[in-house]
């Protein structure tokens, strides 16, 4: 069953000057992780908007588990949780008091609501900053108990925009950590990111969208064969360039590629380990020494290239300033 | 009635965030009793009022009014903040009533209004001011002035949802409130005003909720150039109006707004 059902939203803004949704549709399977994939402007938040019904798209159907998100926002609330790109919650308020609030309002009752702040507090190691007001938390510590908030009541269907973006490492794993906890207890859960990394660790399946499109959806493994499979590369001495391109090719049957300043050659192949065999045999009897040889599985940067002739993080500063244009 | 229940939980964050931030209690309370202590000693000794118990007597409901007038600002600008959180996207995307947030704010201004009028009561006493109207009028006056904050703290959620960042809305706030309450009676008298300000004064809802409450602690009004006019006449009728139309046009459009806000 698909617990999230989007079909050819469009959504247009300046009256109709910016079309951040051009016909996108997507779906998730019940229980899944589906993890959309795009660049700075690319309509991801405006996806997660109109799914979690805080905006309406200009046309197109969506449906979140079962219930018409345009028809019946209210339904919907019931069984959604959000948690936007930047966290949502009261500032000036401590950790506790935030959730508190936010139990009463799902109608928990004021002792519940307690406990169920107490208990995701701990979960998220809050526990000890939970009397503290908001705006003394860290990026991370603040994006978990946004996380929080949202799964105040069990949610059927969750919606995670951009959940790591601005964090650092450590704090981009703990998150991992936690919504992979998530992902165990069965929630369908949609996640926006920029990061190819994020998407090929935490999804099972990847809608890559651009300028309001998706251009590409299927595994993360999928999506690497459509960019072709493996790469054989070999980095050798520049007197062993020419002959290298030769045996490479060879091996390959393809055309090999030269990176001239690192004197990499490399050259798609199908046949995995076997194919290094053979090019390691063939460079040992013409007597070259390899200084490195690999394969390569492409990186979802490959994929992103590869499917909208630009690289993901290229647009991010165009649009960036585009948008501090506007203000 | 679990729309009741929403609003009464939004009401009291706000209560909680006063106690989080005295500041804003003390500050909210400090300006007006500022300008109690100001008017009445820079312009009392000037302004001869002919009224017995002298200035202060005509200056306290002038900014019992101008103070609860800018709670449009106030609610404005609390509800930009928590636009410019995202915190208006988590409520929105919570199975509560849709309008809980907006009412829950206006109801919690008006509940900090009480508590500015009271502080203001009691400097405007220490000062001099004693109401000559019985008790009952002098309540009647400061429910007046609560349900006419609360008529503008409804343009205020409009302004606060309207305006794209929260210092536009202080701004926008302050350019229409002050005007509305220096073009008035509330300071000064109109008498000496050119006599189009003075049209203009005297149907200025600041004015008529003045002069409703000088009436109602006991004041004679004066007039000028508009005397007889019916705002003039019937201060406290010309009032009540004003709020119910601004109430009946401005909650269904503040609702609206905030219902569409993101489209
Ligand atoms: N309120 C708005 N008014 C005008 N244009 C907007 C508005 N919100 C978004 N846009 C534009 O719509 C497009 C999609 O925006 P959206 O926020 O959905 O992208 P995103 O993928 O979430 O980007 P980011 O990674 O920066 O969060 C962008 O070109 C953006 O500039
Ligand atoms: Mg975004």
């Amino acid at each position: 069953m698909k617990s999230v059902i989007a079909e050819n939203l469009v959504k247009t803004y300046d009256k109709g000057r910016v079309r951040a949704l051009d016909d996108l549709s997507l779906d998730v399977e019940e229980g899944t992780v589906l993890s959309v994939l795009g660049p700075n402007g690319a309509g991801k938040t405006t996806t997660v908007r109109i799914l979690s019904t805080l905006m309406r798209p200009d046309s197109g159907n969506a449906q979140v588990a079962g219930i018409d998100v345009i028809k019946n926002p209210e339904k919907v609330r019931e069984v959604i949780g959000l948690s936007g790109q930047y966290a949502a919650v009261d500032e000036i308020l401590t950790g506790y008091d935030n959730l508190v609030m936010f139990g009463e309002l799902y109608h928990l009752g004021k002792k519940q609501s307690v406990l169920r702040a107490n208990e995701l507090l701990e979960r998220f190691s809050l526990t000890e900053a939970a009397k503290r007001p908001i705006k003394t938390y860290s990026g991370g510590m603040r994006r978990r108990l946004d996380l929080a908030a949202s799964l105040i009541v069990k949610p059927k269907v969750l919606f995670l925009d951009e959940p790591t973006t601005g964090l650092d490492p450590r704090g981009r794993q703990e998150m991992w950590g936690v919504i992979q906890e998530l992902v165990k207890g069965g929630v369908t859960l949609l996640l926006t990111t920029q990061y190819l990394e994020e998407a090929d660790q935490l999804a099972d399946e990847i809608a890559v969208i651009d300028t309001g499109k998706v251009i590409a959806r299927g595994t993360s493994d999928a999506l690497k064969k459509q960019v072709g499979g493996e790469r054989l590369e070999v980095v050798v001495e520049q007197t062993h360039v020419a002959k290298t391109i030769e045996i490479v090719a060879a091996v390959s049957g393809n055309k090999a590629a030269l990176d001239e300043g690192l004197r990499l050659i490399s050259a798609p192949v199908s046949t995995g380990s076997a194919a290094l065999f053979e090019v390691l045999k063939a460079l040992d009897s013409a007597g070259i020494h390899a200084l490195d040889v690999g394969l390569k599985r492409p990186s979802l940067d490959d994929v992103f290239l590869s499917l909208t002739g630009h690289a993901a993080e290229e647009k991010k500063v165009e649009v960036a300033e585009k948008k501090r244009g506007r203000k | 009635m679990s729309a009741v229940n929403d609003i009464a939980i939004i009401t009291r964050r706000q209560l909680l965030l006063l106690t989080r931030v005295p500041e804003v209690l003390i500050f909210s309370t400090i300006q007006p009793v500022m300008f109690v202590l100001l008017f009445r000693y820079v312009f009392g000794g000037s302004i001869n009022t002919g009224q017995p118990g002298g200035y202060v007597q005509l200056l306290m409901p002038g900014i019992f009014v101008q103070t609860v007038a800018f709670t449009l600002a106030g609610t404005a600008s609390g509800l930009a903040e928590d636009m410019k959180k995202g915190l208006i996207d988590r409520f929105r995307s919570l199975p509560i009533s849709q309008s809980a947030l907006v009412i829950g704010r206006t109801l919690g201004d008006s509940l900090l209004n009480i508590v500015v009028l009271a502080v203001m009561g009691i400097a405007g006493y220490v000062v001099g001011w004693r109401p000559s109207a019985g008790l009952g009028n002098v309540a009647l006056g400061f429910l007046f002035l609560l349900l006419f904050g609360y008529a503008l703290s409804w343009v205020g959620v409009l302004v606060g949802l309207s305006a794209s960042d929260a210092r536009v809305v202080q701004n926008v706030s302050f350019i229409v409130t002050f005007p509305l309450t220096f073009l008035s009676n509330a300071f000064a008298p109109t008498t000496g005003m050119p006599r189009a300000l003075q049209y203009f004064a005297e149907w200025n809802p600041v004015s008529t909720m003045v002069a409703a409450c000088r009436e109602l602690f006991g004041l004679e009004n004066q007039f000028g150039a508009t005397a007889g006019s019916f705002p003039s006449e019937h201060p406290l009728t010309t009032s009540l109006i004003y709020m119910v139309v601004i109430m009946v046009i401005f909650i269904p459009l503040s609702l609206r707004k905030y219902r569409n806000y993101a489209d």
